[in-house]
């Protein structure tokens, strides 16, 4: 029998949900006062989470490694948050919104959880609003809506290129008051290092202060995992610096099975590479493609300057190959599609790994109504985009000055260069219906699990899904187990050494702690002779040229060699300095980069194990004529759940996916 | 000021390190050669980092994390400024074309009493979280709210609290301040929610809890020098502060 049981409630899907919402066992104001939750991570995910169930009476504590909750890599998020409320009345419904989001994860996604995610979408925005979140309002003083890649509807809410910023301060926000209440105790500028099991069942976590140096010990009746995704493996990526597998390669070591590593998105539009000290790349957010054309020169090795290229020596690839979408297919397909013309040698700039992202166009579209709305008669070309710009400088003005800040060019006059970067993880933790890993009483929310984006992740779903988890999923679901724990807890109430009692005083606390301290030393007593840094760097070249936005048989099997070397040479010869009973960020570092070696010879067996293509997925021997990703549905319609044996051992387990209300099709977006 | 593309810069460097909150901290001089003008001023010092490291000396200690400017985590005073020369850039979005061969560079850490130096350029600003959790939100729990558009909000509204609201918490304001006042921050706050029909209910309630928290957290007090304005990398601007100002005499005086 399978390992994996995904707890999908019966029913049809439009009614599984609400259906499985109300049975679902409540647990008393009472008793919640007594069972303690630990929330690690303090994102969108994390922040919602941890402010909800405080508001339900539950004792929470929040981890976070940066020095405060607000600071969570969500913040970065620019250009919107989907949800279904058809308020452009342009035929969106929760159908739709569900509809997209399985075809655009390439039919690898979980039908009810997909289904369960568009649901509560519009309540999200309700919430936010609520909140005070200023999200854009037309004059009229309703909300504003954008579009995004691999939909044809608008049904993305934005606040200017800083969506991400004002969702997070919001849930920082309700955070922030249960912490003033006294409902949740904040740990800041801590790290999870790993959690604590007894008999098999998650009792709590040792977490390091980052300040001191102390290793502590936390109890907590549940465990949620709100940790983010692990794009970082790749060293560059439009990650924060910070962000980091640990918190769910650690529970992964404990048993919890790690699902899909290698669907990986590979974002179109991103700053190209500079030089060899690049240490981060930055997206520029899918909301420009509403506005922007993407091109190349009709010319290979064009060396003239993109203004003085003239239209009809322009290609438009993606409106060529896509006329349907266009400049809005989903990520996956346009990042491959720019790869492709640079490959054959149309890339532009001075590393020619890059394509234009030209904003002329629209620029000139929206200067004109301006002038008509301005009644200002036969306006010159001038005037016009003048008048343009200003109303492009309000859509995206933070995101126009931080490329100007980065390539030293003024992307109002010349068209942007950007090239696809490594930007979101759609593998994570593999989690049932209700939120809860392989691990009893451990969970996983928002970037950190794997449950809703299949192959491939549209725009926008991300804060999406880090909401719906925080807000309206687990505040639900987690009394599935909580009330269980109250009735173990009753029945153990008078065992003298009952894990309630005892808490972080059972041995197993103990011996996890141990175990971390000894690892800390481990590195520090390393005391080789290359950075923390170098190994890193190194990691994530090999990744991205072999397990990045192409991969093939004999890439993936060097790429496995290549990282299994590099882990023997780190664990002999890395040197970390300093000492561990101080703010050490070097050492901080060390444990992370172990920790994304070990994950990215699991990503780089999952991509050797799936045999077909799919989404953010393409492997050169599997692809049509057109240079396509061609799946393979009848072997590969699965959920690859990767259980831990050991160093370098993992055994597979398969969680069947069944199309039931959609039918699974190739993919077309001409 | 500043150099084109592919140049590079010898630059000397007099960094702030200080081991812990309780030590004295100094001042220690790297020499750099060769940094590229296309580098970050972080990324310059990931360099340095690296250098260190190699020679077997300890890495220099700082905040940072997003690296685009959003997260308010980099905190540098650089050459007396924080967040260096160039306006509405915070440390990690300041490039070193904005540098030319030959300087020397001068970096400390914020210094305020309320933002204790961690260790050589990183601070504690958890003040900052302790203000918000005063009063710093609108209460209303998970599932309470009505239909988003039911609350018709004018745009110059949004688009004034949205201003407001795109404060990053960094503490420049605080940094720039001689009297280490935090009122730029508390006010962009007080503002973006007394701006919006949703922060009516609690606006009286709000201000005066958020001043009492500020002042309990041993910020000084506003002079109107309008330093944390020309510092601010987010453009926040004074008039909140008079706005605050305003929502304070509104509420205790009733
Ligand atoms: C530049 C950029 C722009 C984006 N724009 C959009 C967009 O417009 N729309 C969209 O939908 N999505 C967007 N995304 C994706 C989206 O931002 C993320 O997927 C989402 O914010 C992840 O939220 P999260 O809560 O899961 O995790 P995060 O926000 O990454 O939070 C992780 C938290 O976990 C903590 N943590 C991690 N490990 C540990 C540990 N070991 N111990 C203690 N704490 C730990 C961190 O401190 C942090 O608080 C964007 C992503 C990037 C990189
Ligand atoms: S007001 Fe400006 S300087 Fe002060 S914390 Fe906010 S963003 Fe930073
Ligand atoms: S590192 Fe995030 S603002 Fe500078």
């Amino acid at each position: 029998m399978s390992k994996l049981d995904s707890k999908i409630p019966e029913g049809s899907i439009e009614q599984k949900w609400t259906k499985y919402r109300s049975s679902i066992a409540l647990v008393n104001p009472a008793n919640k006062r007594s069972l303690e939750v630990l929330v690690v991570g303090s994102g969108l995910a994390g922040a919602s989470a941890a402010a909800t169930l405080a508001e339900a009476g539950y004792k929470v504590k929040v981890f976070c490694f940066q020095d405060s909750p607000r600071r969570a890599h969500s913040i970065a998020a620019q250009g919107g948050i989907n949800a279904a409320k058809n308020y452009q009345n342009d035929g969106d419904s929760t159908y739709r919104l569900f509809y997209d989001t399985i075809k655009g994860g390439d039919y690898r996604a979980r039908e009810a959880n997909v289904h369960r995610l568009a649901e509560v979408s519009t309540s999200i925005i309700d919430q936010c609003v609520a909140q005070g979140v200023p999200l854009a309002r037309e004059y009229g003083g309703l909300l504003s809506n954008r579009s995004f890649g691999g939909t044809q509807v608008q049904r993305t809410f934005y606040a200017a290129g800083q969506t991400g910023q004002q969702l997070l301060l919001g849930a920082y926000s309700a955070l922030q008051r249960q912490v003033g209440s006294g409902n949740i105790e904040l740990c800041h500028r801590h790290e999870m290092l790993d959690i604590v099991t007894i008999d098999g069942v998650t009792r709590g976590i040792i977490a390091r202060n980052l300040i001191t140096g102390e290793m502590e010990k936390h109890f907590g009746h549940a465990v949620l995992l709100c940790t983010g995704g692990y794009g970082n493996v790749f060293y560059l990526s439009t990650n924060a610096m910070g962000s980091n597998v640990t918190a769910a390669w650690k529970a992964h070591k404990k048993g919890a099975f790690f699902a899909n590593p290698c669907y990986t998105q590979i974002h179109p539009t991103c700053i190209p590479v500079s030089g060899d000290h690049q240490s981060k790349l930055t997206l520029m957010s899918e909301s420009l493609r509403n506005d922007g054309r993407i091109w190349v020169p009709k010319k290979k090795d064009d060396t003239r300057k993109a203004t003085d290229i003239p239209e009809e020596e322009r290609d438009y690839y993606l409106e060529r190959r896509y006329p349907a979408f266009g400049n809005l297919v989903p990520r996956d397909v346009a990042s491959r599609a720019a790869k492709e013309r640079c490959d054959a040698g149309y890339g532009v700039g001075k590393s020619k790994m890059a394509v234009y992202l030209d904003f002329a166009f629209n620029t000139a579209r929206y200067g004109k109504t301006e002038a008509i709305k301005q009644n200002i008669h036969n306006p010159s070309h001038e005037q016009i985009m003048t008048l343009g710009k200003a109303v492009v400088k309000e859509k995206y003005g933070n995101l126009f000055t931080m490329y100007e800040q980065i390539t030293g060019e003024n992307p109002y006059e010349v068209p942007m260069r950007i090239y696809p970067a490594v930007h979101y993880t759609m593998g994570g933790l593999w989690v049932d219906y209700n939120l809860m890993t392989t691990v009893k009483g451990l969970y996983a929310l928002g970037e950190a699990n794997f449950s809703d984006h299949g192959a491939n992740r549209l725009g926008a779903s991300a804060l999406m899904q880090g909401l719906a988890d925080g807000y309206f999923v687990i505040p639900y679901t987690l009394g599935v187990y909580l009330s269980a724990e109250v009735t173990r807890m009753s029945a153990e109430k008078d065992k003298s050494d009952s894990i309630d009692k005892l808490k972080t005083n059972h041995p197993a606390f103990e011996t996890a702690l141990k175990e971390q301290t000894d690892l800390i030393n481990k590195f520090l007593n390393i005391k080789g002779t290359k950075s923390v840094e170098s190994f890193h760097k190194r990691l994530g070249l090999i990744i991205w040229n072999k397990c990045g936005m192409a991969r093939n048989k004999q890439g993936l099997l060097d790429a496995i060699a290549e990282i299994q070397a590099l882990r023997k040479e780190f664990w002999s010869d890395v040197r970390v300095l300093g000492t561990a009973d101080e703010f050490n960020p070097d050492l901080e570092k060390a444990g992370r980069v172990a920790d994304f070696i070990e994950l990215g010879e699991l990503m780089c067996k999952d991509a050797l194990n799936r045999e077909e293509s799919c989404g953010g997925h393409f492997r050169e021997e599997h692809q049509t004529e057109e240079g396509e990703a061609k799946r393979d549905d009848v072997n590969f319609a699965y959920v690859a759940a990767w259980e831990y044996k050991g160093v370098s051992e993992w055994e597979l387990n398969k969680e069947e996916l069944k199309y039931e209300n959609i039918k699974i099709a190739q993919r077309s977006y001409k | 000021m500043g150099s084109g593309h592919g140049q590079e810069l010898n630059l000397t460097l007099k960094v702030w390190r200080q081991k812990n909150t309780k030590a004295t901290g100094s001042f220690e001089t790297h020499q750099l050669t060769g940094i590229s003008v296309d580098m970050s001023f972080l990324e310059m010092f990931d360099v340095l980092n690296e250098k260190l490291i190699s020679e077997g000396k300890e890495a220099i200690a700082f905040d940072h994390d997003c690296r685009e400017g959003i997260c308010g985590m980099c905190s540098m005073y650089i050459n007396g400024r924080p967040h260096g020369p160039k306006q509405g850039v915070t440390t990690c979005q300041l490039h070193m074309r904005s540098f030319k061969t030959g300087d020397t560079i001068i970096v400390e850490p914020w210094r305020s009493g309320a933002f204790p130096v961690v260790k050589d350029l990183a601070v504690d600003r958890s003040a900052f979280d302790r203000i918000i959790a005063s009063g710093g939100y609108i209460s209303v729990n998970t599932g309470n709210a009505q239909d988003a558009n039911n609350i018709l909000i004018p745009k110059t509204d949004a688009d004034e609290a949205f201003g407001a609201a795109a404060c990053i918490g960094c503490g420049a304001c605080v940094a720039a301040c001689k009297n280490s006042s935090a009122m730029l921050f508390v006010s962009a706050k007080v503002s973006q929610l007394a701006l919006l029909p949703q922060g009516q209910v609690e606006r009286k309630e709000r201000v005066l809890k958020m001043v009492a928290q500020m002042d309990e957290e041993g910020f000084g007090n506003c002079t109107n020098t309008g330093a944390c304005e020309a510092e601010c990398p987010k453009g926040i601007s004074l008039e909140n502060i008079a706005r605050m100002n305003r929502e304070l005499m509104g509420a205790t005086f009733k």
